[in-house]
């Protein structure tokens, strides 16, 4: 069990390892790539892996945020700037939310005996499986006849929160389970009451399972399509549904629509490379125990 | 004990925004979502317009093709998907269980394509299948094949959409079986190397067996998610040409926005959550009673 050492493999088992990681990469270094040609480039018959990367594309996207005007622009169209800006508010407090309201039902499903706890338990795992489909017709009904907040962000913030809360409950009802009651104990017996060991005790030790119930919540937020499509008005549109309403046009701009893409997918990225042991740990928590 | 009865109310508290949550923003929207598909109802109409018309919603469901159609193909896209997954997931984890150098950037590269948005993939896969410009067909073509159809054929375009799912989702079952694997009880295997064990027999007598409960959990969540899939496809084929690629959460958003029957779209929702929640109790089930197992082996141990 020494871990510095490897196993010595024999070759055509490192040119699989190649393989498979030119193919799961391969895709999104096309997209990376598309986002840097010019049309010309893209359009042209024989692809040559040789061409000038130019960063044209990200600014006809971003021309909303730019201190200068760049000059192949003859009008800049803020519609993606402004998706920019809607995503990351919603994506930000819609995690925010879920994280706060959803450790602590999830600390009180763990932590306390009290009745009905084996029902709420089981609802939540329900609940965690419904797509967004079938909550497409009800909320568009809800939302725009019953609550008044259609085209609004704290609409589809509302909605994000409740679809993700039966996850993070799940999720961090696993990681609450390894705090030592001792330690809460410990707390209660220095005078602290129930809220302050909850944020000053537990929520400390906890701060792995945050961080992988903060990236999947904010995935999701940032990632959605079809509930922000129906909830959204021309001023709350978020990044995924300007991006589908750019494709349906007939003739598509590849290079910008790469560009958007890119820049939609890069906090995932990110994420996936700063947190990786976390995302995993959350991805196993359910199926392998232990 | 004086504090616990103090702190009754604590747990509630707790509970409480939560609850509110979800209850006003998922319990009554699936209610109300039941009742809805009762009625005919367009997205001009409130609901209390809308007219109640029993369940002619569902019979009218089942006696139309398109909808029929759209439901074959959701089983037989899921059916398909999570078998290619599963084999090639198991199988590259089985190959890849090996004390290497770099396992973690590996795993690192492999989660990606299931972190990026999922309209994004569909718009990396678009890109690649573009008849002209796509680089599968240019490739095709400098090695002197014909182009292939394939988002513009029935048959190509659900064989393109499932690559791209295989793309996708294949590194979840790696994953996870990989870590199964890692967490087997290194016992078990070292004696069946005394034995004599082949590599296969090893794969087929001991591993397997052991990884079974593990895998079929990994196998019910991906079976779930596979009828949630919708962005992927709507970006790459918006369920056509024709229906070939009409899964049933598309089919439901074109009823609801396009053809605006919100009430028969209620319906379909209904179906689609039935079929979910009855994978949901199977695998809840199927957790109880590896629980009730696991201890039971647990008090047998003792006892002896």
């Amino acid at each position: 069990m020494s871990q510095k050492t490897y196993d010595r493999q024999n070759p055509a088992f490192y040119a699989l390892l190649v393989a498979l990681v030119l193919m799961a990469i391969g895709p999104i270094y096309l997209m990376l790539a598309t986002s840097l040609k010019l049309n010309v480039d893209i359009m042209s018959e024989n692809s040559s892996w040789l061409f000038m990367p130019t960063l044209r594309n990200y600014e006809t996207a971003l021309c909303d945020f730019l201190w200068y005007e760049p000059e192949h622009l003859r009008r800049c169209d803020p519609t993606f700037g402004r998706a920019l800006t809607n995503s990351l508010i919603i994506g930000l407090i819609s995690t925010a939310i879920t994280l706060i309201i959803g450790t602590m039902a999830a600390y009180a499903l763990v932590r306390f005996r009290f009745m009905g706890r084996d029902v709420v338990s089981i609802w939540t795992l329900m609940m965690r499986m419904v797509p967004p489909a079938v909550l497409l017709v009800p909320v568009f009904g809800i939302w725009t006849f019953q609550f008044g907040i259609d085209g609004t962000r704290a609409g589809i913030i509302l909605v994000y929160v409740a679809l993700n809360l039966p996850f993070v409950i799940w999720i961090l009802q696993s990681f609450i389970v390894q705090v030592p009651i001792q330690l809460e104990e410990a707390a209660r017996m220095d005078g602290a009451g129930p809220f302050q060991v909850f944020f000053l005790v537990v929520l400390p030790l906890i701060k792995p399972g945050i961080a992988a119930a903060s990236i999947f919540t904010f995935r999701v937020a940032w990632n959605e399509f079809l509930l922000a499509n129906a909830l959204s008005d021309r001023n709350s549109r978020t990044v995924p549904v300007t991006i589908v309403n750019s494709l349906t046009e007939f003739d598509i701009d590849w290079g910008v629509i790469m560009a958007t893409g890119m820049l939609l997918a890069i906090p995932p990225i990110i994420f996936t490379f700063v947190a990786s042991r976390q995302i995993i740990t959350g991805m196993t928590a359910g199926a392998v125990k232990g | 004990m004086s504090t616990a009865r103090a702190n009754r109310l604590t747990p509630y508290l707790f509970l409480a925004p939560a609850g509110i949550v979800l209850l006003v923003a998922l319990f009554y929207p699936i209610c109300y979502m039941i009742y809805a598909s009762f009625l005919d109802w367009n997205p001009s109409q409130r609901i209390g317009e809308a007219d109640f018309v029993g369940i002619r919603n569902y019979t009218k469901l089942f006696s139309d093709d398109a909808f029929r159609e759209s439901m074959w193909v959701t089983l037989k896209f899921a059916a398909i998907v999570v078998t290619l997954e599963m084999v090639i997931g198991v199988g590259l984890a089985m190959l890849l269980d090996r004390n290497i150098r770099g396992m973690s950037l590996l795993r690192t590269l492999f989660i990606l394509p299931m972190m990026i948005a999922p309209i994004v993939v569909g718009l990396m896969w678009r890109y690649m299948y573009h008849p002209t410009v796509g680089i599968f067909n240019q490739t095709l073509e400098s090695w002197g094949f014909a182009p292939i159809p394939w988002l513009s054929d029935g048959g190509w375009a659900f064989t393109s959409v499932i690559i791209a799912d295989v793309w996708q989702w294949t590194p979840f079952i790696f994953i996870l079986s990989l870590a199964a694997l890692q967490s087997l009880p290194s016992s078990a295997i070292e004696a069946s190397k005394i034995d004599g064990a082949t590599g296969w027999q090893q794969i087929i007598y001991i591993k397997l067996p052991l990884m079974l409960p593990v895998l079929i959990v990994t196998l019910l969540l991906r079976l779930i998610d596979s009828f949630k899939v919708l962005e992927v496809i709507l970006v790459m084929t918006n369920g056509g040409p024709g229906l070939s690629t009409e899964i049933l959460s598309i089919r439901i958003n074109r009823t609801a926005s396009e053809f605006r029957e919100l009430g028969e779209a209620a319906a379909m929702s209904n179906l689609l959550l039935i079929v979910l929640l009855i994978l949901t109790f199977a695998m809840f089930i199927y957790n109880k009673a590896q629980e009730i197992r696991a201890e039971r082996m647990r008090a047998a141990e003792e006892e002896a």
